[in-house]
This record gives structure tokens, C-alpha cells and sequence, in this order.
């Protein structure tokens, strides 16, 4: 099985070309097929790969699939090929999988759309490019697919291209995450001049041999990476491009602006690892940024009277506690979170989808409320990813955050900090999301439903509830193995290239029932004020108690990053206006100009 | 009695400096615009005649290969520049350098310019 891991990308791929080419001349149940068939025949493969990984791990615990050679000059050589470990496994599956579901959802959700066949074809391009990234053996092809997920992405946000707004969105998506995709093009020339490889392995191979820890050099790399994973992940203060990405469908904030895309740079600085041990400082900066992140993000999306905007800054909030946990070396919960995550949050995205079509296309929550009765498996579905993004008792975001606040909690005396701030964190996130639970789907109905969802909108949302609901128990001892299974299985990826990287003392039982008592009651206390905020208290009072988070929303829209941005804006204006008073349209003071210039530098070069 | 023994490289330099100083008094004097194309092409002799005499003097053939090049570069230089004016000339019924200079987007004060982010309005509200 292990010799197609090629059809992975390859599938989606020519799905792609397919729809590219055929595109308007298939009809929209063939173009569904053809949307979806190929990317549920790359999951299937995806998850046979798996399995047979798990029976039989490959032979030194990973497997290397060269494709081509794609460029070769005497000691610099760069293969198409990829490379499957643990941590390529997971992410490769819940790639497919959640593709799969979404793909399916939107086979209903953009019905009757004019670009239906374009929807599907840049879909599948997204999810080639995002198994290119994952996959990828060398840092040039990673780069490859990191741009891939780029482009889809902007042209994903601007799909209603009719909307001037919507390509505004998209633009803004796109200049942002480029200074990050820049960031990793100076970081890859970095490592390739300094190490002379691009071989992801042997990049860290050669880096902790050539490198001591917190060596300019290696901070300096590190830097460069955690600027591009801070663009793609939407993170503080590179976050402003997220929430107007919520313009384009809504599988596609599903797919791309939750659970995969935006968890790129998650998956890049837990595949540098090593690169980020080496720079104490740059990791200290990775769990600051992620710590203020989820904060911000979760105080935002307390304030949000638009259902997406608020999911978007839910996603900013929960990647940050990935952020957070990658900065204190705790790859594994943050790949961990990544999957139930993806899982819970492309549900509540597909339910909010749902309900966008059932009140008239929009996301406006006045219009919605008292759906429940009216919807009530969306209703089911959408409660079930909101306990488990909440983190209550025994969902799968619960095992994921608690796995995460146990490492935030271990790391050491400074680190207790970060622990205070994570379930700081935990309580805004329960809030939020019982809030959004309450807005929807309780007190009086406003609208009359317009649309239903029928099968083929049920069967993928219903599969990600269960999912939503099961994914954690893959840890509790007894259920599969003895515990901890996707940790041992993921540890088997980060041990292997971080050997001399000394993990934290196990904490005793009392700790470890401490923090899984604070935690819980975290999520429990967040979930009551949502239900009193929304229940008990006049709406005027509710908006006084989330008057300071709306503070913060100001200062994420217009706080120092974006002024700076726009200062930039107005200097290169202010220059271009001036130099713009030479420019006469007189060709005989351009003669002259250049006559006169031309002599003074032959005179400053003959007489200095 | 060869010519080169007579006229010095020395000599050779000095006038293509003198033609090169008509030609961009040319350049720089003349309205017209086919007569500042012409000074332009004196201008390139200028320094095709430079390249010959400096090779005289070293006794390197290197001077006339770089004739040949400006030679083939000056007439397709002619060729792109005849055929601009012929199109100007079409266009506006002048071929006054002055009087045709216009950029339509310059006023006295520069750019016409505008917020940058003029327009640039969320997508929906967070408030």
C-alpha cells in the first residue's frame, strides 16, 4: 500500500485538471462526482496507508517515496519525493478526511451556483497543494505546496468575484500570508546556504551538529520560519487577514480557514522541531505570540454578532493554544489539537453553513435564534462541535486541552504563567461558544426556515459530530492500547529527531488531578455565563460584561500592526507624489537630466 | 599613403567627441522630434567612431567588432524610433516635443492621489 502514497496528491490533482478543462461542459451532478470521487478514493488510500503503518510500522519508523529528480547541479539536488512518518500519517488523514466531508457538504451548500465546476476544481487544487505540504521530504517542495494553499486560498475568498468586497478580502489574505511566505523563502536560502541541504531530515541532522543552542544562525533560521507559520496561521499580529477571509462560501472557511490551511504553520514548526530547540528565544516568542493570540482571538469572538466572524476568531484563538504549546516543545498535544480541532471546528463551520442556508444566506445572527426545533439535527451537530471546542468532560477537544495545559503546566516555574493564561483561555473559549450555541439555536425563532438540509449535507456533518464527539477516546487508557495512544504513536516522529530533547518530569497524581479538575471547570463556568448572559440578563447588561473584550477587538482591527502597515502605505505614496513632479512628460529634460547626471558620475569617478 | 598615418587615433577621439557633444546639442536644443532622432544617431557614431579610433590606437580589433554591434543596434533603433513618431505624428498631427508632452495624471501638485485604502471596508461588521 505504502507505494501509492503518490495518489495522494495525485488524485485531487487530476480532479483538478479535469474540472479545469471539462469544467462548464459537465453537468453539476457530474461535476460533483468529480469533485468529490477523487478525494474520497485519496482518503480511502490515506487511511489503508495508515492502518498498515500501525500493524507494521515501514522499517526505521518512516518511508521515502522519490518520485523524480527535480533539480540536480553538482552537490545541490532536490527530489520530488515524499516522506511519511507518525506526524505525515495524522496529517495526511485528517487532511483527507475533513476533505472529504466538507467536499461532500458543499455539494448541496453551492447547488444552483454558477461556478459550481470552479468551486470543485480549486477545491481539489487546495487539496492537493495542502498534501504536497504535508508530505513534502524537502523544504523546496513544502514551499511548493505552501504557496499552493496560498493560491487556492485567494482564489477561494474571492470566489463571488461579482463582489468587489469579496476580492478586497482576498487580496488582503494574500499580501498578508506573503510576507510570511517570503519569511520562508529567506529562511529556506538561509538553511540551503549555511547546511547545503534542503532534505528535511537531514536539514536537522546538520543543524544540531553545526549549530550550538541559541546560536545566532539558528535563531536567526527559526525566526524566519515562525514569521511564515504566524502569517499562515492567522496568528497576533499577522491576524487581520482571517476574519474578512470569512467572504468567500462557507466550506471553504470550513476546509481551508479552519481546519487545514491555517494550521500550516502548526505543522511547520512542529516539522522543524529540532531548528526550534535550537533557539530558546524564538520558542519563548512562539508561546508568547500563540498565549496572546488565544486570548485576543477568544475576547474577540465573544463580541462578534456575525456567526462566521466569530468561528474565525475562534480558529486564530485555538491555534494559538497550538502556538502556545509548540513554544514550550510540546509538538505532540499541539498535533493532537490540530486533529480534534479540525475535526470539531469544520463541523461547527458545515452547521453554520447549514444554518446559513436555512435563514436566507446570511451570517447575521439577529436573523437567527430558535432553530432548534427547526433544525434539530444541525442543532445536535452544531452542540456537539461547540462542547467539544468548549473542552467539556470527555468531547475531544477536552483530551486534546488538557493535554496541552498538563505541558504548559510542566514546563517549568515561568511556565505556570502560560498555564494561567491557557485556561484563561479555556474559559473564554467555553463562553464564546455556548454563546454562539444560545444565539442560533435558543430563544425565539426570528425567521422562517428556508431550506432543510437533506442527506447529503446530514451525512458529513453527523460523521464529524461523532467524530467531534469519539476522536478523544483514543487516548483513555484501555480503549486503544494502554493510553495515550495518538501521543506514542506521534512521540515516535518528534523522538526520533529529538533525541537530546529532555522532556518534563511526568507531574504526580495530585497535579495531574488538579489540572484536570481546573480545566473542566474552566469549560463548565464558561458554558454557565454563556447560558446566564443569554438567558437571565437584558441584553444591555450582557453587552456591558463584554464591553472590555470589545476592547480588544478594536485593538486587533486597528491596533499598532495595522497602523504600521498603513504608515508604510502613506510613506511610499508621499515619495511616489514627489517623485511624481519630475515626471513633466518634456523628453528634452529627460535628455538633459540624464546628460547631466551621466557627467557628474564619470567626474566622481575620475576625480574621487 | 595609408590615412592612419596621418590622422593619430588621437585625432580619430576628438572629433567623435566633438560629434557627440552636436549631437546631444541636438538632443537638448531640438523640438522637432525627427531632428532629435537624428541627433540621436550622431550621437551613436559619436561613440562608434570613439570605439575605432581607441582600437587604432591599441591595435586591437576589438574597437570595430563594438562598431558593428552599435551599427546593427542603431538601425533598429531607427526602425523602432521612425516608426513611434510616424504613430505620434498619426495621433496628435505635431511632432513639437514641447507641445505634445502631457501625462495626463500629473497636475502641478503630482499625483491626483487618493486614500490607499480608499473603499477598503470589512467585509461585515464585528461591532
Amino acid at each position: 500500500m505504502l507505494d501509492y502514497l503518490y495518489l495522494l496528491p495525485a488524485l485531487p490533482g487530476a480532479a483538478f485538471v479535469v474540472l479545469a478543462v471539462l469544467g462548464k461542459r459537465l453537468s453539476q451532478p457530474v461535476a460533483a462526482w468529480v469533485g468529490v470521487a477523487p478525494t474520497a478514493a485519496a482518503a480511502a488510500v490515506t487511511l489503508a496507508i495508515a492502518a498498515e503503518c500501525l500493524a507494521a510500522p515501514p522499517r526505521g519508523g518512516s518511508f521515502r517515496q522519490t518520485l523524480w529528480t527535480w533539480l540536480a547541479a553538482e552537490n545541490f539536488r532536490v527530489d520530488v519525493a515524499f516522506y511519511l512518518d507518525p506526524l505525515a500519517i495524522v496529517m495526511a488523514a485528517t487532511v483527507a478526511v475533513v476533505a472529504v466531508f466538507v467536499l461532500l457538504h458543499a455539494v448541496e451548500y453551492m447547488a444552483g451556483d454558477d461556478g459550481f465546476s470552479r468551486f470543485f476544481a480549486v477545491m481539489n487544487l487546495f487539496v492537493a497543494a495542502m498534501l504536497v505540504l504535508v508530505l513534502a521530504d524537502n523544504l523546496l517542495l513544502l514551499y511548493v505546496g505552501w504557496e499552493g494553499v496560498g493560491l487556492c486560498s485567494y482564489l477561494l475568498i474571492g470566489f463571488w468575484k461579482r463582489d468587489p468586497a469579496n476580492g478586497r478580502a482576498a487580496r488582503k489574505a494574500f499580501l498578508v500570508t506573503r510576507v510570511g511566505d517570503t519569511a520562508l523563502l529567506i529562511g529556506i536560502v538561509f538553511l540551503l546556504v549555511h547546511l547545503g541541504t534542503l532534505d528535511i531530515h537531514g536539514l536537522q541532522v546538520a543543524a544540531r551538529n553545526a549549530w550550538a543552542p541559541g546560536a545566532a544562525c539558528a535563531v536567526l533560521a527559526a525566526a524566519m520560519m515562525l514569521a511564515a507559520a504566524v502569517a499562515k496561521s492567522a496568528q497576533w499580529p499577522m491576524h487581520i487577514w482571517l476574519p474578512d477571509a470569512m467572504a468567500g462560501p462557507t466550506p471553504v472557511s470550513a476546509l481551508l480557514h479552519a481546519a487545514t490551511m491555517v494550521t500550516a504553520g502548526v505543522y511547520l514548526v512542529a516539522r522543524l522541531g529540532v531548528l526550534f530547540t535550537l533557539a530558546p528565544a524564538v520558542q519563548w516568542a512562539t508561546a508568547g505570540i500563540g498565549s496572546a493570540t488565544m486570548l485576543l482571538g477568544g475576547a474577540a469572538a465573544l463580541t462578534q454578532t456575525d456567526l462566521k466572524r466569530a468561528l474565525a476568531y475562534s480558529t486564530m484563538s485555538q491555534i494559538g493554544l497550538m502556538f502556545a504549546a509548540l513554544g514550550v516543545g510540546a509538538a505532540t498535544a499541539a498535533i493532537f489539537h490540530f486533529l480534534t480541532h479540525a475535526v470539531f471546528k469544520s463541523l461547527l463551520f458545515l452547521a453554520a453553513g447549514s444554518v446559513m442556508l436555512a435563514v436566507g444566506h446570511s451570517s447575521d445572527m439577529a436573523r437567527m435564534g430558535g432553530l432548534r426545533r427547526s433544525l434539530p439535527r444541525v442543532y445536535v451537530a452544531f452542540l456537539a462541535g461547540a462542547a467539544a471546542l468548549a473542552g467539556l468532560p470527555f468531547f475531544s477537544g477536552f483530551f486534546s486541552k488538557e493535554a496541552i495545559l498538563a505541558e504548559l503546566w510542566s514546563h517549568g516555574d515561568g511556565a505556570h504563567v502560560l498555564w494561567a493564561v491557557g485556561l484563561a483561555g479555556a474559559f473564554l473559549t467555553a463562553w464564546y461558544a455556548f454563546r454562539l450555541v444560545f444565539l442560533v439555536f435558543h430563544g425565539p425563532a426570528r425567521v422562517v426556515v428556508a431550506h432543510r438540509p437533506t442527506w447529503v449535507a446530514r451525512v458529513p456533518m453527523l460523521s464529524l459530530a461523532a467524530l467531534a464527539v469519539l476522536a478523544g477516546w483514543v487516548q483513555w487508557p484501555g480503549v486503544v492500547e494502554n493510553g495515550q495512544f495518538v501521543a506514542h504513536f506521534l512521540d515516535a516522529s518528534f523522538d526520533r529527531i529529538l533525541p537530546s530533547m529532555s522532556l518534563a518530569p511526568e507531574p504526580t497524581p495530585a497535579t495531574r488531578w488538579m489540572l484536570l479538575t481546573s480545566a473542566t471547570a474552566a469549560a463548565i463556568a464558561g458554558a454557565t455565563l454563556a447560558w446566564w448572559t443569554t438567558h437571565r440578563v437584558h441584553a444591555r447588561a450582557a453587552e456591558k460584561i463584554t464591553q472590555p473584550a470589545s476592547l480588544f477587538t478594536r485593538v486587533l482591527r486597528y491596533g499598532v500592526a495595522d497602523r504600521a502597515w498603513r504608515a508604510v502605505a502613506f510613506a511610499g505614496l508621499w515619495i511616489g507624489n514627489q517623485l511624481a513632479r519630475m515626471q513633466t512628460g518634456r523628453v528634452r529634460w529627460y535628455a538633459a537630466t540624464l546628460a547631466a547626471v551621466t557627467v557628474l558620475a564619470v567626474l566622481a569617478a575620475v576625480f574621487l | 599613403m595609408n590615412i592612419l598615418s596621418v590622422v593619430s587615433g588621437h585625432h580619430g577621439l576628438a572629433v567623435a567627441a566633438a560629434l557627440f557633444a552636436v549631437g546631444l546639442l541636438g538632443v537638448l536644443t531640438r523640438r522637432n522630434l525627427l531632428f532629435v532622432l537624428l541627433s540621436l544617431e550622431i550621437m551613436l557614431n559619436a561613440a562608434g567612431l570613439a570605439f575605432v579610433a581607441a582600437g587604432a590606437l591599441w591595435g586591437q580589433a576589438d574597437g570595430q567588432i563594438m562598431f558593428l554591434f552599435i551599427l546593427a543596434t542603431a538601425a533598429a533603433e531607427t526602425a523602432i524610433g521612425l516608426t513611434l513618431l510616424l504613430i505620434v505624428f498619426r495621433e496628435k498631427r505635431n511632432l513639437n516635443s514641447d507641445a505634445i508632452a502631457d501625462v495626463p495624471h500629473v497636475s502641478s501638485r503630482g499625483v491626483k492621489s487618493n486614500h490607499p485604502f480608499e473603499g477598503d471596508k470589512p467585509v461585515a461588521n464585528s461591532q
